[in-house]
């Protein structure tokens, strides 16, 4: 790159922190067009930078023309450049459905959703672990602020907790990250990389230990899963889909570079423990999607189930690349689907007036594209081909059969059809025909633009399926 | 022992401290705290370890730095929604 004032890396920080930015100074409710302008700007130099790094090979970027150990770094390799894209890709149709779904008043949601994609994507780009623990707390203070946003006693109290999770875990995450600077005077990835042999010093070991049990439970990982239903759950719909879609896999993704990268001689020893938690988390989080009343709710506790599907992917990485592409290939189809159900499930709450499975009957009738649009996503979080969610479930039941260890298959055909069960319930009521029950919350008209967002989200995620391909080239380059 | 050493050894202590009261307590206010107690253990742990030889290293002290700029912005925040709460649950 010639020109460092040209290079897509920062500019892909930078810009969601001007809209964001631009829309507190204008008040209240104001800068949803602005967002939509940087959001369309934000996916342009995504696609410019996935091209680039197919092309020519992982990038990095000095920031400021300080680079490290002095100055920060910014590293774009595949799987960085895949979590851009998913990231990019989800927020701007969530910014079209959220002009319309905060019609009534959006508060501070422009400036905070800027300041979230700001943050995650520094998040993506980090190569030390330093700046890795800063844009997590920005990720963290963006979300809580977001997840109380309406200002309801039970948006508040879910905030709340959501923040001290969210600090404490990263408290955990600091001191790991204190411990291993003490030890190797370095936080940067590459440099840690040869460093930590497969016999490091104790300090060494509880610094693993500390950072991953930070991460986990930041990715909800069952059993730290207690705080993401009722925040998730909780939350405005458009700001559920962002923190299921997006805010989740940034740990995750962590969680997988320091898996991949440094600590790789370290992580083998716990994946089959991630594993056997992935599983549990799967069962459990459909079992009480499958029991819960209330739609965001349902929706929120196949959050829990789908990530448990994310570390399943673990126990299969030392082998070869096949449980790596498994595993992103679910980060971004469940990404995909999830931003559209919380969508779908915003319509269905807005047109029956009512936030339970029960008053669903007849929505069919009234909100035809969402109900539509709810079932592709459901495709993909059952697994039905051509979707992304078939591709990462035939992709991890394959690495699986490879290595002998038929178990997973076993687990993974076993969560898709408990999520067909949880789909169907929303559907099966949705189509009941018979008189609507009497709507508790004022029925707002659903605009068009809602309910075509939340299609593309959903044709997106079952679209994917059919780009795996292109996603293999991406995740091949800079990747050990 | 070293006076680096004494200080990361403080600083562990503090964290467990503060570890054990974000979770064992019941109050906002108190956890808020508790967390504080945490973060200031962290911090003394890299200032302490990162002492080599006597001479003190500059890059762990801007880190930490840093991290007292996100502690505050986080506690500030932790406030303003244990207030809200609070506020809704007097009235």
């Amino acid at each position: 790159m010639p020109d460092p004032f040209l290079d897509p890396l920062p500019w892909l920080i930078l810009l969601p922190l001007a809209w964001g930015a631009l829309a507190f100074v204008a008040g209240p409710g104001r800068g949803g067009g602005l967002a939509l302008v940087g959001l369309t700007g934000q996916l342009g130099l995504a696609l410019v930078l996935a091209v680039q790094v197919v092309e020519s090979g992982a990038r990095s970027h000095a920031v400021g023309g300080w680079g490290a150990p002095l100055g920060i770094d910014l590293l774009a390799d595949g799987l960085a450049v895949a979590m851009l894209l998913l990231t990019q890709v989800v927020a701007l149709p969530q910014a079209v459905y959220a002009r319309a779904y905060f019609a009534q008043g959006a508060g501070q949601f422009w400036p905070l959703a800027g300041f979230l994609l700001a943050a995650l994507n520094a998040l993506f780009l980090s190569a030390d672990l330093f700046n890795i623990y800063v844009t997590l707390e920005l990720v963290s203070l963006a979300a809580v602020g977001l997840v109380a946003l309406g200002g309801k006693p039970g948006q508040v109290a879910a905030a709340l907790r959501y923040l001290l999770v969210s600090l404490t875990t990263s408290g955990a995450y600091l001191m790991g990250v204190a411990l291993i600077y003490g030890v190797y005077g370095t936080v940067s990835l590459a440099t840690l990389a040869p460093l930590v042999t497969h016999q490091p010093p104790l300090a060494v070991w509880l610094a693993v230990g500390l950072m991953g049990l930070g991460l986990l439970a930041k990715t909800a990982l069952f059993p730290f899963h207690f705080w993401l239903p009722p925040a998730h759950g909780g939350a405005a719909a458009p700001v559920s889909a962002l923190l299921s879609a997006l805010v989740v896999k940034a740990s995750f993704y962590l969680l997988l570079r320091l898996a991949l990268g440094p600590f790789v001689s370290l992580a083998a020893e716990a994946a089959l423990l991630l594993g056997m938690l992935g599983a549990v988390a799967i069962l459990w989080g459909s079992w009480q999607a499958l029991r819960t009343v209330h739609i965001k709710m349902l929706v929120a506790w196949s959050t829990v189930a789908q990530l448990g599907y994310l570390f399943l992917a673990f126990p299969l990485l030392a082998a070869d690349g096949l449980a790596l592409q498994a595993g992103v290939m679910q980060a971004l189809a469940h990404g995909l689907a999830k931003a559209a159900m919380f969508a779908a499930a915003g319509v269905l709450m807005l047109a029956t007036g009512r936030d339970t499975l029960a008053g669903l009957a007849g929505a069919a009738g009234r909100v035809p594209l969402t109900l539509f649009a709810f079932a592709l996503a459901g495709i993909t979080l059952m697994g039905l081909p051509p979707s992304g969610g078939f591709l990462a479930k035939w992709l991890l039941i394959d690495a699986a059969l490879h290595q002998g260890q038929v178990g997973w298959v076993v687990v993974v055909i076993g969560g898709g059809l408990l999520a067909a069960g949880y789909v169907f319930r929303v559907l099966r009521q949705a189509f009941l025909h018979g008189p609507p029950e009497a709507p508790i919350q004022p029925v707002h008209p659903v605009s068009r633009s809602m309910e075509w967002a939340t299609f593309l989200l959903a044709a997106a995620s079952v679209l994917l399926g059919l780009r795996g391909v292109e996603l293999v080239a991406l995740l091949e380059r800079g990747m050990p | 022992m070293t006076p680096g050493l004494i200080f990361a050894l403080a600083g562990v202590g503090l964290f467990v401290l503060g570890l054990g009261g974000v979770i064992l307590l019941a109050q906002s206010l108190r956890r808020i705290l508790a967390f504080n107690l945490m973060g200031s253990g962290v911090f003394l742990v890299l200032v302490g370890l990162a002492q080599r030889d006597g001479n003190p290293d500059p890059v762990p002290q801007a880190m930490v730095l840093t991290g007292i700029v996100v502690a505050v912005a986080a506690t500030a925040l932790a406030l303003a929604l244990a207030r809200q709460f609070g506020d809704r649950e007097d009235a």
